[in-house]
């Protein structure tokens, strides 16, 4: 126990100065060049290049107070180019909440029924092996001309891009529920229903999650790409919004919260996973 | 007519190059409230014959009728443990035993399935451990959580596959002792494999000795002619024990591949015996060499009894 703790102290610890070094590399990397060289200072000057110009790339301070800036404000909306990172999120988990509940709702019964029936999933197997590798973004044109609408499309990339791995885990974990526990069902004559939720559900839950978790995994990337494409809202739309003003700071800021909030995601899915995971 | 009747089962599995008939024309009978153990070697068909009376497994020909009614599918009229305890590893000692007794009596309320599942857990010896996970039992816990399920749905009928087989001695000893109590109180019919020359003679009121596949048979029946209320720590005291054990054994190491289908046992009806009995000794001299083929009599040394 106590060297349990003091392992985790140890790594917390190594991590933070890691963590040190990098700001300080990058502290150092950007320092403004202008005591070293006066010449090049002058030059510099004359060009209009300014040691404080806010184009370059952003120092840790730059950084520093532009997170202060964002959280302190997170959702303030003043006209369509300039909303708060809060809204923006918004939008982006909105879309990948919808994409992947839709998901869901298609991928863990059509999972199920596959699973069980080896005639469809032989039947669904072709259809499924070439639509799998398509890339979700891919589908993009398709759907802004079916569906019209970009935010919409956005969801359905994500849908599209979440159906595939819940559906092979679902199919997969299905298929592998071990034969005594079926028998065990068969020989107290349980109903289908009840085999379906309390036996063949409890023992692919944990298979079905590492789908999810998958899922998750690609929606969130996928969410940002789709994004940048349509416009519009959402988080990949403010980092090619300010992308476009130049302003660095801003896109490292919105790139450390993609990381930090797809880190959340995955934790979430984590944690239910444990919850369902039994040992055999 | 007796409980359950076996009459001219047969089963032969898809193989290359046609059917590998497993066994064929197997007879036996179990009355009411009698314990029946089957011996064999490994593979001979044992564990196929009870699935096809727990109806999980379809037999080729035969039938095979318990209380007047033929076996077609699974039913909660028999209640089986399986080898591998089959428990769900993702419920608690208590809902692994209440699943059968919801599935038995839909009807119940939440308390009577709990008081008749402790009846049950209390039974086996598993006070205390009810909220746990089988993850958490050892293996005679599990394979007893098992036996308590299988009883708790109060089964016509109750089928066991190697029940106690990978336990350690001790563990299978107090457990062998438990199922007696049991079973001697609630005078269950009961159809049980074993591999333990040891456990059949503790506990069986009748051995079935099956030969080796394929083309497996019950080759003869032993009548276990022990006194009923024998117990693990006394029964080698009567002389009985040690004629039956040596009966046993001897099937096993020598006899048991000497009988095949067509030979000169009769599998429409199994020779009764009743080697506890004095003078009562073998009708078939030990070594059989009048019959089967010649070439398995020197093939073949298998450790014949699997008991540690
Ligand atoms: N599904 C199957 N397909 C083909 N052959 C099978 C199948 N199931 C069992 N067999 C064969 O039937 C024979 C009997 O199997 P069974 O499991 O009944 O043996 P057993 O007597 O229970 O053996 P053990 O003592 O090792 O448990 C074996 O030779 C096995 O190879
Ligand atoms: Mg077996």
């Amino acid at each position: 126990m106590s060297t349990r703790a003091r392992d985790l102290l140890r790594s917390a610890l190594l991590s933070s100065l890691l963590l040190l070094v990098l700001i300080g590399i990058w502290h150092i990397a950007t320092l403004p060049k202008v005591q070293a060289q006066g010449a090049d200072d002058e030059y510099a000057k004359l060009m209009g290049k300014g040691a404080s110009k806010s184009a370059g790339f952003p120092t840790p301070a730059q950084l520093g107070g532009a997170i202060i800036k964002h959280v302190s404000d997170p959702f303030y909306d003043k006209g369509p180019n300039d909303k708060g990172i809060g809204i923006q999120l918004g939008h982006s988990l909105g879309r990948v909440g919808l994409g992947f509940l839709l998901a869901i709702l298609l991928a863990v019964p059509l999972g199920f029924l596959i699973g069980m029936s080896p005639l469809i999933y032989r039947a669904l197997d072709p259809f499924i092996q070439v639509l799998k590798p398509i890339s979700p973004l891919a589908w993009m044109p398709i759907a802004l001309y079916t569906i019209k609408d970009s935010s919409i499309s956005g969801i359905f990339v994500i849908f599209i891009c979440s159906v595939w791995p819940m559906l092979i885990n679902t199919a997969y974990g299905v298929a592998s529920v071990r034969r005594e526990w079926l028998n065990v069902a068969r020989t107290l004559e349980v109903t289908p229903v009840r085999k379906a939720f309390q036996v063949i559900l409890p023992a692919a839950a944990p298979t079905i999650l590492t789908g999810m978790r998958i899922s998750m995994g690609i929606a969130w990337l996928v969410i940002v790409a789709a994004e940048m494409l349509v416009g519009g809202t959402g988080i990949g739309y403010f980092v090619w919004n300010e992308w476009n003003n130049l302003n660095l700071t801003n896109v490292v800021f919105a790139i450390l919260v993609i990381g930090v909030v797809g880190m959340i995601l995955d934790i979430i899915i984590g944690r239910l996973q444990r919850l369902v995971t039994y040992v055999e | 007519m007796p409980f359950l009747q076996v009459q001219e089962l047969k089963k032969a599995f898809p193989a290359t190059g046609g059917a590998v008939t497993v066994f064929d024309n197997i007879n036996f009978s179990i009355e009411r409230g009698e314990f029946v153990c089957i011996i064999g070697h490994s593979g001979c068909g044992k564990t196929t014959i009870l699935n096809v009376l727990a109806g999980l497994d379809m037999a080729t020909s035969g039938v095979a009728v318990m209380d007047g009614r033929e076996i077609a599918g699974p039913s909660l009229e028999r209640g089986v443990v399986f080898q591998g305890h089959a428990l769900m590893p993702w419920l608690s000692v208590m809902k692994n035993i209440a699943f059968a007794v919801k599935s038995r009596w839909p009807d119940w309320d939440r308390d009577r399935i709990k008081t008749h599942c402790q009846r049950f857990i209390d039974l086996v010896g598993l006070t205390g451990a009810e909220a746990k996970k089988p993850s958490e039992l050892s293996g005679g816990m599990k394979q007893r959580v098992g036996i308590a399920r299988a009883f708790a749905i109060e089964p016509k009928m109750l089928l066991l596959d190697e029940p106690f087989g990978a336990l350690d001695a001790l563990t299978r000893g107090t457990i062998q002792d438990e199922l007696l109590r049991i079973v001697q109180a609630t005078h269950q019919t009961v159809f049980m494999i074993t591999h333990d020359v040891d456990e059949a003679i503790l506990l069986a009121d009748k051995i079935l000795l099956m030969s080796n596949g394929p083309n497996a048979l019950i080759a003869e029946i032993v009548d276990n002619t022990l006194p009923r209320n024998r117990t693990r720590h006394d029964m080698h005291h009567d002389p009985q024990y040690y004629r039956v054990r040596n009966y046993l054994v001897d099937f096993l190491v020598t006899r048991s591949k000497l009988f095949q289908s067509g030979g000169t046992a009769n599998p429409a009806q199994p020779l009764v015996v009743r080697p506890g009995l004095d003078g009562a000794l073998p009708a078939l001299p030990p070594g059989g060499a009048n019959q089967g083929d010649p070439q398995h009599l020197t093939a073949n040394h298998q450790s014949p009894s699997h008991n540690n």
